[in-house]
């Protein structure tokens, strides 16, 4: 891994030179193997037929051939087709006007299909992919076999080769499952949806213009963000900025309550001649236990109009009308609501870091404090000076990941305010963070070009802030010294 | 050391420790109990059997925290009950769960610990790359390729099939272990605890890697595969969002439990006096999973913990 910490300069030149390796590999392997080598880079597992290892050489064959056909017969599915027409399908042109639209179930009766053509595509410019890299791999196969006659060592056979793949090649084994899975229903949606980003996909624009087809619109969606075009393009100029500093707001207040207050309750719990540790962490976890959504939506009834907590404070006296805590309703504060949703939170993510820093404090050097103490200091400056820095130091990788997970906090958002109290005419309510704001966008309304513009928007904050300050960590860079 | 020779200073020192202490006992007991009172009420409210005065029940929220009467008539109703047109619904749900939840405990926590073993203690090429790609991928949000997964899922009929609605619970079983494998950061900051020198060794005795994965590592791992299965396992009965897309919201015989009872108070269900129904689904839903939580206690500490450390 040394040679890849080289910065500067070099950095074109260490992403180039793969690529440059790769080409040159090639040419190699050509001039220098055999005729059966030769002849692997047309038709598959010729190399290895060649010094007779047949299932070798049969897997690879089938490899081509099924990949081959697919792509020429073209296997479609409702109507859509993968393979060649696929790929000339993704430009989204020689569109079919279909039946009529059901907006209830966003689906279309028939005609073209221009989301499932945009995801065929993709799959089958996958298809082209794994295509070439079994390629590669089947001449590097038969190239290394000429090598080994080369210097009079036997050609692997077949179950030499699968031996290999649970030693040297076990991470072959043990990655597979999970990269197809991932690649699958991971990586493919999200390059879909990205995508959706660059089209007029928006099923309340398509339901007023009576079409069911979509269309590629280049960067419009992004623009409409600032100039407030489209459909939602008011709303999204409109409401855009206030929902992105409240995301900002959010996280910050969120991830920070959260993080001192946990120290603090873990402080607290670990009190040196304090009894009963273990009924007061149990009582913390069982809140982390039960399911958010039942504790969140708990809280919710709790501080509702009708709540118990309301007509406590009406019995007190110390207010007439139900206060509207959460922002159900439209006239409701939204500074309460905000204010409302961190205080919540804390209920919801303290016990989290009271766990973590638990067994942090726990191992902090006795002798710290021991000279501490020698030299008269005060438990608070040991405080200051010791526990903190030493419990942050050490958690800063937490730290950066829960503010993220803050910004993605769709849970206490949802099931506490459902994004409320509601701006009249604007589906982003005052508590709405970008999350949210995505998940109505898209399921609520349909209109999943913009979903996918506030996704993107999303990701690009989140993935900054991770990798300036996660790069720059201890953890990353010498991660594998730790090992 | 200096307090054997000042003999009041350790009295007056152990009178402050004992006035902290209280104050200690005062503060947690505070906090536990603010804690404790939305998950009391809850219960409170499963247990509550009020009547108007016209005979008919009162399922909504009420002011009072403590019921006036209790009863198990909540309970009876849930589990007798007929929702969006299912009879005997939740007993339906919770079975639901129950499979979702197994099948995607077994493949989740397999796919991390191949994954995290990989990336620990395995050299190869790609190794760096593959770490960087995961985290990536891991910075967008989850609910921008559910949309897609589902649109995935429908094209290859494993949801929103007229023919066979039952499919939906593979294609979310499917939706949420798939993308397991990249969650390997804790398993993989527990795997770099063990030392490599073991792993050398054992490969200098001629164990293949498989075999020092057998042999040596997943009988170290067993903290963290208690932790992963239970975050597997647990998942599916807490997550309603995707459950609630990926199955559709008509399909109501082949819900979780979670899209369930969330519907109950929010969904377009005739009879909408359901909140103590509501809670009393919570209850039998939430003890089940306390319990699991409560025995495997220490494994989940350790998992958070490394968490914590490792990011």
């Amino acid at each position: 891994m040394g040679s890849k910490a080289k910065k500067g300069p070099n950095k074109v030149a260490n992403f180039f030179s793969p690529i440059g390796k790769f080409f040159w590999n090639l040419r190699r392997m050509f001039l220098g193997g055999s005729a059966g080598t030769k002849l692997s880079y047309l038709i598959f597992g010729a190399g290895n037929f060649y010094h007779k290892r047949y299932i070798k050489g049969a897997i690879f064959l089938l490899l081509q051939v099924g990949i081959l056909l697919f792509m020429i017969l073209c296997p479609s599915v409702n109507g859509t087709p993968y393979g060649y027409k696929a790929l000339l399908n993704l430009g989204l042109g020689n569109l079919e006007e279909g039946g009529q639209f059901n907006p209830a179930t966003g689906e279309f009766s028939t005609g073209s299909d221009c989301k499932l053509m945009i995801l065929f595509g993709f799959v089958t410019i996958a298809a082209i992919v794994i295509y070439f890299i079994i390629w590669y791999k089947n001449i590097q196969s038969s190239y290394k076999a000429d090598m080994d006659k080369k210097i009079g060592k036997k050609p692997t056979t077949i179950i030499e080769d699968l031996q290999a793949l649970l030693d040297q090649k076990f991470h072959i084994t043990m990655l597979t499952p999970t990269c197809i899975a991932a690649l699958v229903f991971t990586v493919l949606p999200t390059i879909f949806m990205i995508a959706l980003a660059f089209t007029t996909y928006n099923s309340q624009d398509m339901n007023n213009l009576g079409t069911n087809l979509f269309h590629w619109n280049g960067i419009e969606n992004f623009k409409a963000v600032f100039t407030g075009e489209g459909s939602l393009g008011v709303e999204i100029k409109n409401r855009f900025l206030p929902v992105l500093s409240w995301t900002f707001i959010w996280a910050i207040f969120a991830t920070l309550s959260c993080y001192f207050g946990g120290i603090i309750l873990a402080l607290l719990i670990n009190k040196k001649g304090l009894k009963g540790k273990k009924i007061f962490r149990t009582v913390f976890i069982m809140t982390i236990a039960i399911p958010q959504f039942i504790s969140l939506l708990a809280v919710r009834n709790l501080l509702g109009q009708y709540g118990p907590f309301n007509a406590m404070l009406m019995n007190l006296g110390w207010t007439s009308q139900p206060i509207g805590f959460l922002g159900l309703n439209t006239s409701d504060s939204e500074i309460l609501a905000k204010v409302m949703v961190i205080i919540v939170n804390m209920w919801v993510g303290i016990p989290y870091t009271m766990l973590m820093t638990s067994g942090i404090l726990m191992n902090i050097p006795a002798d710290l404090y021991e000279a501490a103490r020698v030299d008269g200091a005060s438990t608070t400056k040991m405080f200051f000076k010791i526990t903190l820095p030493y419990v942050i130091f050490i958690t800063t990788p937490y730290l950066i990941s829960s503010f993220v997970g803050n910004i993605n906090s769709f849970n206490t958002i949802y099931l506490l305010t459902g994004g409320g109290p509601t701006h009249v005419g604007y589906q982003a309510g005052g508590t709405d963070l970008l999350v949210t704001w995505l998940y109505k966008v898209t399921i609520d309304q349909g209109s999943y070009n913009t979903g996918a513009v506030i996704g993107i928007f999303t990701f690009l904050i989140t993935a900054t802030i991770t990798l300036i300050t996660y790069r720059r960590s201890k953890a990353y860079n010498e991660e594998d010294t730790f090992q | 050391m200096s307090n054997i020779l000042q003999p009041k200073k350790v009295k007056s020192q152990s009178r402050n420790r004992r006035i902290s202490l209280g104050v200690t006992y005062a503060i947690l007991g505070v906090m536990s109990i603010i804690w404790l009172i939305p998950l009391i009420w809850i219960v409170l409210s499963a247990f509550r059997c009020e009547y108007q005065p016209d005979g008919t029940f009162i399922g909504t929220v009420t002011s009072n925290f403590f019921p006036r009467q209790f009863g198990l008539e909540n309970f009876t109703k849930l589990f007798s009950g007929t929702y969006y047109g299912v009879d005997n619904a939740f007993l339906k749900w919770m079975l639901n769960t129950l499979i979702i939840a197994v099948i995607d405990c077994l493949i989740s926590t397999f796919l991390v610990l191949s994954v995290a073993y990989c990336m620990s203690k395995l050299k190869f090429r790609l190794r760096k790359p593959f770490m960087n790609m995961a985290m990536i991928i891991g910075l967008f949000p989850g609910f921008m390729s559910m949309i897609a997964i589902y649109f995935l899922l429908k094209s290859i009929g494993l949801t929103g099939n007229p023919q066979h609605p039952e499919y939906s619970v593979i294609g979310l079983v499917l939706a949420y272990s798939a993308g397991a494998g990249l969650g390997f950061q804790i398993a993989k900051g527990f795997f770099d605890v063990i030392p490599n020198a073991l792993v050398e060794s054992a490969k200098l005795d001629g164990c293949t890697n498989f075999k020092i994965f057998r042999r040596i590592i997943l009988p170290l791992a067993k903290p963290i595969i208690i932790y992963q299965a239970l975050m597997s396992f647990t998942g599916p009965w807490m997550d309603f969002i995707f459950a609630k897309v990926i199955i559709g919201a008509d399909n109501a015989r082949f819900w979780t439990v979670s899209v369930g009872l969330y519907s109950m108070l929010f969904g377009t269900h005739p009879d909408t006096n359901l909140f103590t129904q509501f809670a009393a689904g919570c209850v039998i839903v939430a003890i089940p999973i306390v319990t699991l939580f409560m025995f495997l206690q220490k494994y989940y500490v350790e998992g958070v913990t490394a968490g914590a450390v490792k990011g």
